[in-house]
């Protein structure tokens, strides 16, 4: 009965069980390496399982709005904010020019060190816009109807303001100028 | 004399994909390439049993790749050029910059579709293996001999628009997150194939070792789909899923459609040119060989 496997058919299922094999064997390696192929940790993961003093890490959050502050030692433009994962926050400072796309509600990326008080010395920030893209109309006109609040995360349900065109933006934007004036 | 002798290996090698279906060339009326076994081939003598052409190896035969693609070829191409003039045009002077990216948004219109065809390059670079190593179709090797290099392109362009769009947006050209990592592995596959695949005498053992690359490295694919998913990264997660509404605004949206479809057509369009070249140049040997044999004979 065996017979009717053709040469073909053999073929693919050696191909099939390598495949699966070396998917397989993949998927347990990155799974063991998991901690290390993640880019950054929260802010509730470093105070649960805090690093070793003078060891780099990533630290990874959401700035807190309000908790920005800029000052200047000499030349050098210093920043101090908190970075929070709804769970834990933990103060950031950073001495140099910060991206652009740096705000407050943004998420962050600080690369540094934890210093023994607590705090976070940043020598590197880097900011991770989210998958977000609307233009400055429609987002103006979600943050005048008071809908989303940058400062405080991520836009509102994708559904409600992504078929809004700019002119249809503009006219949302009139209309809760006029309510509100 | 010994480029000639190359000419004829490459001439052998190349006859297992023509012999199959020489008779069905030869049946087709008008079919432009038919090949002729020299009488010292060292191709074992096909079975006796009969074979009808299957699903699998309808689009098999080189002659009707030709005859197929000098038809679908100016459509294919004229296709891409409009799609990707209106698409451009589209997205770099009419639609919105984004709200806190500004203009440097528009580096998606060509980003996005580039990390797009790297990944189905690559994807049809392994099916291309499965068909060689399973099915032993003729045009599959020559495919992938083609695919290679115009996949490996994309990825590059697509690694290079993706650092100067990070410069500006996160502060840094690269880092070592898992998405930008599984896509630069995704480019040296792409080198390891196009080396591979060309680093043999006798093309059929590279045709085989580079299939055998192509399936295993498909393993990267999920790796880099999921990869934002999987583990947190600095690249952001994907904007458009099957499950939710795409967080992008329809008037970003559709000229990035628009774009994705003009450079697929124009990879479409591209690797049919150069599979086209490759069995021109495939027949042009064989003639020259031929030639050469003949005057030798004689």
């Amino acid at each position: 009965m065996k017979r009717g496997l053709t040469r073909k058919t053999r073929r693919l299922w050696l191909v099939v069980f390598c495949l699966g094999g070396l998917g397989i064997t993949t998927a347990l390696v990155l799974n063991a390496f998991s901690s290390n192929i993640v880019f950054f940790m929260a802010p509730s993961q470093v105070r649960a399982h805090p690093p070793g003093s003078d060891r780099t890490i990533r630290l990874g959050g959401m700035v807190v709005a309000g908790s920005v502050k800029r000052e200047t030692e000499g030349e050098t433009p210093i920043a101090r904010f908190d970075v929070t994962d709804g769970q834990a926050a933990i103060p950031v400072r950073y001495a140099g020019i910060l991206p652009d796309l740096f705000r407050e509600g943004q998420s962050v990326v600080a690369i540094g060190e934890m210093k023994g008080d607590g705090s976070f010395r940043a020598s590197e920030v880097l900011a991770k816009h989210d998958e977000t893209y609307m233009p400055k109309e429609v987002a103006e006109a979600l943050k005048r109807s008071g809908k989303w609040d940058p400062r405080f995360g991520k836009a509102p349900d994708a559904a409600s303001w992504d078929t809004m065109t700019r002119a249809e933006a503009r006219q949302m934007d009139t209309k809760t100028a006029q309510a509100g004036g | 004399m010994r480029q000639a002798k190359g000419f004829r290996e490459a001439h052998f090698a190349v006859c297992p994909l023509v012999t199959s279906n020489v008779r069905s060339a030869a049946e087709g009326a008008g079919a432009r390439i038919i090949v002729t076994l020299p009488a010292t081939s060292r191709i074992p003598p096909q079975t006796a049993r009969p074979s009808r052409p299957g699903f699998m190896n309808r689009f098999a035969n080189p002659g009707q790749f030709m005859r197929l693609s000098s038809v679908l070829l100016p459509w294919l191409s004229g296709a891409a050029v409009l799609t990707l003039t209106v698409g451009i045009i589209w997205g770099l002077f009419y639609a919105p910059a984004d709200w806190q990216q500004g203009d440097t948004v528009r580096i998606m219109y060509v980003h996005v579709p580039m990390a797009w065809l790297a990944s189905l390059g690559y994807f049809s670079l392994a099916v291309c293996g499965a068909l060689s190593l399973i099915w032993r179709h003729p045009l599959a090797d020559l495919a992938a001999l083609e695919i290679g290099p115009v996949g490996a392109v994309a990825t590059f362009i697509c690694l290079a628009t993706g650092s100067l769009w990070g410069e500006p947006m996160w502060g840094t050209w690269w880092v070592w997150d898992a998405r930008l990592t599984s896509v630069l592995v995704l480019f040296f596959l792409y080198l390891g194939h196009i080396a591979l695949i060309r680093a043999f005498d006798e093309p059929a053992r590279g045709y085989r070792a580079a299939a055998i690359l192509a399936i295993a490295g498909a393993v990267d694919l999920p790796i880099i789909k999921f990869s934002v998913q999987w583990w947190n990264t600095l690249h952001q997660p994907d904007s458009i899923t099957l499950t939710g509404a795409p967080t992008m605004s329809m008037t970003m949206l559709a000229p990035l459609f628009i774009c994705m479809a003009g450079f697929s057509l124009g990879f479409a369009a591209v690797v049919m040119a150069r599979l086209r070249a490759a069995l021109m140049e495939t027949r042009a040997r064989q003639l020259l060989s031929r030639r050469h044999a003949d005057r030798e004979a004689a």
